[in-house]
């Protein structure tokens, strides 16, 4: 699945629900469903500054793409990270650092979260252009 | 008067969030205004608009007036002996840095030692630390037990002869505990300590006579107890003020000024420097007064039933455990086994309920329950047993989404 069919099954998927508690339910489920995070890798550094609850991401560059794993203590921020993996995660540098993330406003997630977590989502996605700038 | 004729006199409860009616539990952070505080900010604004203590003219001595009057409705309400021995300032927050600062000027000097306790809001804590990092003064914080009441023989082992001050909360923001200030200042002035009594939620729920009291200061905001934000008192003793100096120079607050030096004004002008909140201040007037009609009709059904409700639940860590009823007010703090307090807070929400999650601005008593956060549902006069009972099935709800 190329960057842009990755996008579209997200905007497809939250577009099932009426309700933000289901599109929480659904987001509390990726949450769950989320690789374990490698405990060595739960530094300070790894922290993305910004966010009400703590959010841990970490990346690594192979064959000229980027994976990335995360973990959060709130499972909704954790849903949030694990949606936003799931499209990024694997591609190139270049497709994320050139991405401009308006899926993430189709969907209507940034409005609809609550101010702190908004930019929490904010500083999300911030973390993510930067791993990719500096690993191009 | 029923709680369908009070709800009414608050316009924000009517608001609907996300199509559903707002169930608004975050009143330790602000409570809502009613019409008549809405209706003398207008009215002051487009009757009675001028800078007050000034000028001769018409609209300056009616807005004086009703400042004034403000002044006076806040000293029966608190029931202070004198006019003079209340300040307006912006908020609780500039009440502890007024005394912090111009008490802290006059009588804390190197190796003194000002007490605060565990449960203290920041507002509480961070004054008196900038005072002991300027003064070189010590500070000390009394404990807290696990069921949230203060340790009053740690209080007790703490004041020496070099206490300047202690600095006590009459109700945590986070615990809801009624604080013993009484008690308290028994205790500190029998050692000749005077105190501040940190009111921001005891004035809402509890109410306060500083005589009967006896504290030396007593602060509190305007906007969580109905009137309009921007607006704060700080009640002090006329000894105390007397011997304070200004904390903000500028207009108003004077004598006499030339190159030479300048004479300060008395109490309450001498530590109300610049244009004051014309407009703000006489809001005290009608929300002192919905005060009064709320605590009237106020029952402790509400703190009854989510007490038990919360209580009885093994997921939840209530904290802040009451020792009987009467030692609490309707603030509930907890954590939820496996679910994050942002969590829960975020699908409340989602289902019209306003609670706040994080550490509520103090730190120190997350760090003492070993939390990064807790959950809090913060109720008013005006909330019903309708509101607690859906809060309670709501909270349940959220919880079997995340655990």
């Amino acid at each position: 699945m190329d960057l842009q069919e990755a996008k579209d099954k997200v905007v497809e998927d939250f577009s099932m629900f009426d309700e933000w508690l289901d599109k929480y339910e659904y987001l509390i489920g990726l949450g769950k469903e989320l690789e374990e995070y490698p405990e060595e890798a739960r530094t300070e550094d790894r922290l993305i500054k910004g966010c009400q609850s703590r959010v841990w991401l970490d990346s690594e560059k192979r064959e000229g793409r980027l994976f990335f794993k995360a973990d959060s203590d709130a499972i909704i921020t954790k849903g949030i990270i694990s949606l936003l993996i799931s499209v990024y995660s694997g591609r190139t540098p270049e497709e994320i650092a050139g991405d401009d993330f308006a899926f993430l406003d189709e969907i209507g997630l940034k409005e609809n979260l609550s101010p702190t977590r908004a930019g929490g989502l904010v500083s999300m996605i911030e973390t993510l252009k930067r791993t990719a700038e500096e690993a191009r | 008067m029923d709680k369908g004729k009070i709800r009414r006199m608050f316009p924000a409860l009517g608001v609907k969030v996300y199509g559903r009616d707002l169930v608004y539990l975050d009143n330790a952070a602000t409570s809502q205004r009613p019409q008549s505080v809405v209706d003398k900010w207008v009215q002051m604004s487009t009757e009675t608009n001028a800078n007050i203590h000034r000028a001769v003219h018409a609209l300056s001595v009616k807005a004086t007036e009703e400042y004034e009057a403000a002044r006076e409705a806040v000293r029966e309400f608190i029931g202070a002996a004198d006019r003079s021995e209340v300040i307006f300032t912006s908020g609780t927050t500039a009440s502890i840095n007024l005394v912090a600062f111009s008490f802290g000027e006059r009588f804390v000097g190197e190796g003194d030692e000002i007490v605060v306790t565990e449960e203290e809001h920041h507002s509480n804590i961070v004054p008196w630390q900038m005072l002991c990092s300027r003064k070189k003064a010590v500070l000390k914080v009394v404990k807290v037990t696990d069921d949230g009441y203060l340790d009053l023989k740690h209080l007790e082992s703490l004041l020496s002869e070099r206490t300047k001050i202690v600095a006590v909360a009459h109700v945590s923001n986070v615990l809801g505990i009624v604080n013993p200030v009484k008690d308290i200042i028994g205790i500190c002035h029998a050692k000749g300590v005077p105190v501040l009594v940190d009111g921001a939620q005891g004035i809402v729920h509890c109410g306060v006579n500083v005589q009967d009291l006896d504290c030396d200061f007593y602060a509190f905001s305007g906007h969580k107890i109905y009137a309009a934000t921007g607006t704060g008192v700080l009640y002090g003793k006329k000894k105390w003020l007397d011997e304070m100096p200004p904390y903000m120079g500028g207009g108003e607050m004077i004598e006499t000024v030339t190159f030479e030096g300048t004479t300060y004004a008395k109490s309450p002008q001498k530590f109300e420097a610049g244009t004051q909140n014309i407009a703000g201040a006489p809001t005290l007037i009608p929300a002192l007064e919905t005060a009064r009609i709320l605590k009237e009709t106020e029952d402790d059904s509400v703190l009854k039933y989510v007490l038990d409700a919360l209580m009885k639940d093994g997921r939840i860590s209530l904290y802040g455990v009451p020792r009987g009823t009467k030692d609490k007010v309707p603030v509930f703090s907890f954590s939820v086994n496996g679910a994050h307090h942002e969590d829960l807070a975020l699908i409340l929400d989602k289902m019209g309920i306003a609670v706040r999650s994080g550490q509520m601005c103090a730190e120190p008593l997350m760090d003492r329950f070993g939390v990064t956060g807790m959950l809090r549902a913060s109720f008013a006069p005006y909330n019903t047993l309708e509101e607690a009972r859906y809060f309670v099935k709501s909270l349940d709800r959220a919880i079997n989404m995340l655990v």
